[in-house]
């Protein structure tokens, strides 16, 4: 039990930190960032009463010494009122982070998932067989992975939208369909998350592949498959259950970087792609000085990938009983 | 492959025997290092990944003085690669190639400049949290695993909007203060299962100095460690800067490759079919990065003889 609290416990203060640095990141912005944000939504229409103070509260820029704002802008998140938007005019902030985080959940996630797995596989294969064609495997994955996300999402549009017209130009779904439980709607999403989806498990297969090899490698001058392979066991028994089995553990404890690294590289994909997704949003957020939306999206993404590196943790606990001996 | 069959023959005494945390005193580890590194031109992946380097480095070096003017609008617009124009030109009739040679300074030096700054910091907080240890080293752990799991991209990105800025010198330093953590902490692992090795406990009875202790046993023999990770930190900064350029965040204006495939996004190199223009800049990024990687792994199978041992092995299954 002690490895499960201590677990929550980093990561209830990760998101401390999180919540904390996103207090002081408004004070980054030249000039009063309540004001520039009242005048913009001045411009789009009348802005809703209380709003210059709901903003104030939530960029820790309300009246009152460091400590009394600090303490304004936790109650004015525990409330989840993150105030109205100017890219959307005058959509909730709220509501625009409902409408675009499944997005990029479910494609990152299910991405990551596929990557991982044919990684994974692959890399075991590479390391135990050896061989040339695992030889040739990492020149051709190093390059891969070396390859910005955003570039090869733009060849793969190039290539796949622009040249041979396979697959669509840009979206998440076909404009003629609307969001909903139905074949039409669901077919259409996933014809548009086809080149999505390569992007991220190409970019990052990599990775998970070549740490994999090294592992497997690694395990194999280990004595006790030398005493399995001496019983005379089945090599594929040997690949799966004694070499497989040790050497994906650090492929799990790393898994926390590797998100990360996913989902900021998913941030670029989902700009190339004009994907409606949570990075993309952040792009637009950013691009039109809507400080309110650039700071909810930022809390959201990275209180996300906090949660999934729980759950990740949590579940490591049960997949290798050492770890919740030693700690 | 001599030093194949030898690593195989003597077995695990060859791997303990070349592990880079053994008996070591300082300036002699250093020579030693140094051997080894001249070891590591054996390695095909280390030569590979060095020529390309080198090259890079030279035409960042000599090319600007061939390609003058990369800014000048000289050709038609968008005109394919010719005899005139290797690379084309872009939307407003500017040399491709010129810019390409350009530009390969600045994407270069962000990088090294990053990864030199995270190393430090990376070497300073892993090193002292291994060496103090207690308080500070639980308070040096805590802050560098929450770093570590908060993604730096969105933070990277938001800090560079929000604080505008001019010259490549804040992205560098974003970039350098979010990308320590993962060395820092191997760093620190490395150094704790050194701290209480005979040669340190020696020289701290005998009386030698924290900091000589520091700089003449302690860093000699995680130079391996520290300059891999450096590598890999190059290559990260030269990635994040790529696309933090490509997203039109921090300095648009420098030359940078990453500037250049935001001016082909935005100015319809897809739409016109303009190839020569966004293809060119991300193979050099890619190449840069293979070249670092290569570079890597010709180190690793010096420095980590297993994993040649566990090949070798394989291919001729008992």
């Amino acid at each position: 039990m002690r490895y499960f609290a201590r677990k929550i416990g980093f990561y209830a203060v990760a998101a401390w930190a999180a919540i904390t640095i996103n207090f002081f990141l408004p004070r980054l912005i030249p000039g009063n960032p309540v004001e520039i944000l009242m005048s913009r939504i001045s411009q789009s229409g009348s802005p809703p009463p209380g709003e210059a103070k709901t903003l104030a509260l939530l960029l820790g820029l309300s009246h009152g010494n460091i400590f009394s704002q600090y303490w304004h802008y936790l109650v004015q998140l525990a409330h989840f009122n993150f105030g109205i938007s100017i890219t959307d005019f005058p959509t909730p902030v709220s509501q625009i982070i409902a409408s675009t985080l499944p997005w990029t959940i479910i494609l990152v996630g299910t991405c990551t998932v596929i990557s991982f797995m044919i990684g994974i596989v692959l890399g075991t294969i590479a390391g135990f067989k050896g061989g040339r064609w695992a030889e040739a495997l990492i020149p051709s994955t190093t390059f891969l992975t070396s390859l910005p996300y955003f570039f090869l999402a733009l060849l793969l549009l190039y290539f796949l939208s622009y040249e041979f017209h396979v697959f669509p130009l840009n979206g998440g779904y076909s404009d003629s369909v609307t969001i909903g439980f139905t074949w039409a709607f669901i077919s259409s999403a996933v014809y548009h998350a086809i080149l999505p989806s390569l992007t991220i498990i190409l970019a990052s297969i990599g990775g998970w592949l070549l740490g994999m090899r090294n592992m497997t490698l690694t395990t194999l001058s280990e004595d006790y498959v030398t005493a399995a392979e001496a019983r005379g066991l089945p090599r594929r028994k040997i690949m799966i259950n004694y070499a497989a089995r040790n050497a994906v553990i650090p492929s799990i404890t790393g898994f926390a970087i590797s998100l990360g690294f996913v989902v900021s590289g998913s941030i670029a994909m989902e700009y190339v792609f004009s994907y409606p997704g949570i990075g993309y949003e952040l792009l637009q957020a950013i691009s039109n000085d809507d400080y309110a939306l650039t700071q909810a999206i930022f809390l959201i993404i990275t209180l996300s990938v906090l949660g999934a590196n729980l759950i990740i943790d949590l579940l490591y606990g049960f997949i290798d009983p050492r770890t919740r001996q030693s700690r | 492959m001599a030093d194949h069959l030898m690593y195989v023959a003597q077995g695990k005494s060859a791997t303990a025997a070349t592990t880079p945390t053994n008996n070591n005193y300082g300036p002699k580890a250093i020579v030693r290092y140094l051997k080894r590194l001249k070891r590591a031109f054996r390695s095909k992946k280390f030569i590979f990944g060095t020529a390309i380097l080198t090259f890079f480095i030279l035409v960042a070096i000599i090319g600007p003085v061939f390609a003058t003017n990369p800014n000048g609008f000289v050709g038609p617009d968008m005109a394919a690669p010719s005899l005139k124009f290797p690379l084309g030109t872009d939307f407003a009739g500017q040399n491709v190639l010129y810019q390409l040679i350009d530009a390969t300074g600045p994407s270069l030096l962000v990088g090294f400049e990053a990864g030199a700054l995270a190393t430090l910091v990376s070497v300073v907080i892993g090193i002292s949290s291994g060496l103090i240890g207690g308080i500070f080293d639980e308070a040096s752990t805590l802050f560098t695993n929450i770093v570590l799991v908060i993604p730096s991209l969105p933070l990277v990105i938001i800090v560079a909007a929000y604080a505008g800025s001019s010259g490549l010198t804040p992205t560098i330093l974003v970039i350098a203060f979010t990308s320590w953590a993962a060395y820092a902490r191997v760093l620190r692992g490395q150094t704790l299962s050194i701290r209480n090795r005979d040669f340190i406990l020696a020289s701290r009875i005998s009386g030698e100095k924290l900091w000589r202790i520091v700089f003449m046993e302690i860093l000699p023999n995680e130079l391996a460690i520290i300059a891999s990770n450096f590598i890999f930190m190059v290559v990260f900064a030269i990635l994040t800067q790529a696309t933090l350029a490509f997203l039109g965040i921090g300095d648009v204006s420098s030359l940078t490759w990453g500037n250049m495939l935001y001016l082909a996004n935005n100015d319809e190199a897809l739409t016109s079919g303009a190839w020569w223009w966004f293809i060119p800049p991300g193979i050099c990024i890619a190449l840069v990065g293979t070249a670092l990687a290569f570079i890597n792994f010709g180190l690793d199978e010096i420095l980590n003889p297993r994993l040649k041992i566990a090949r070798r092995k394989d291919r001729h299954p008992k």
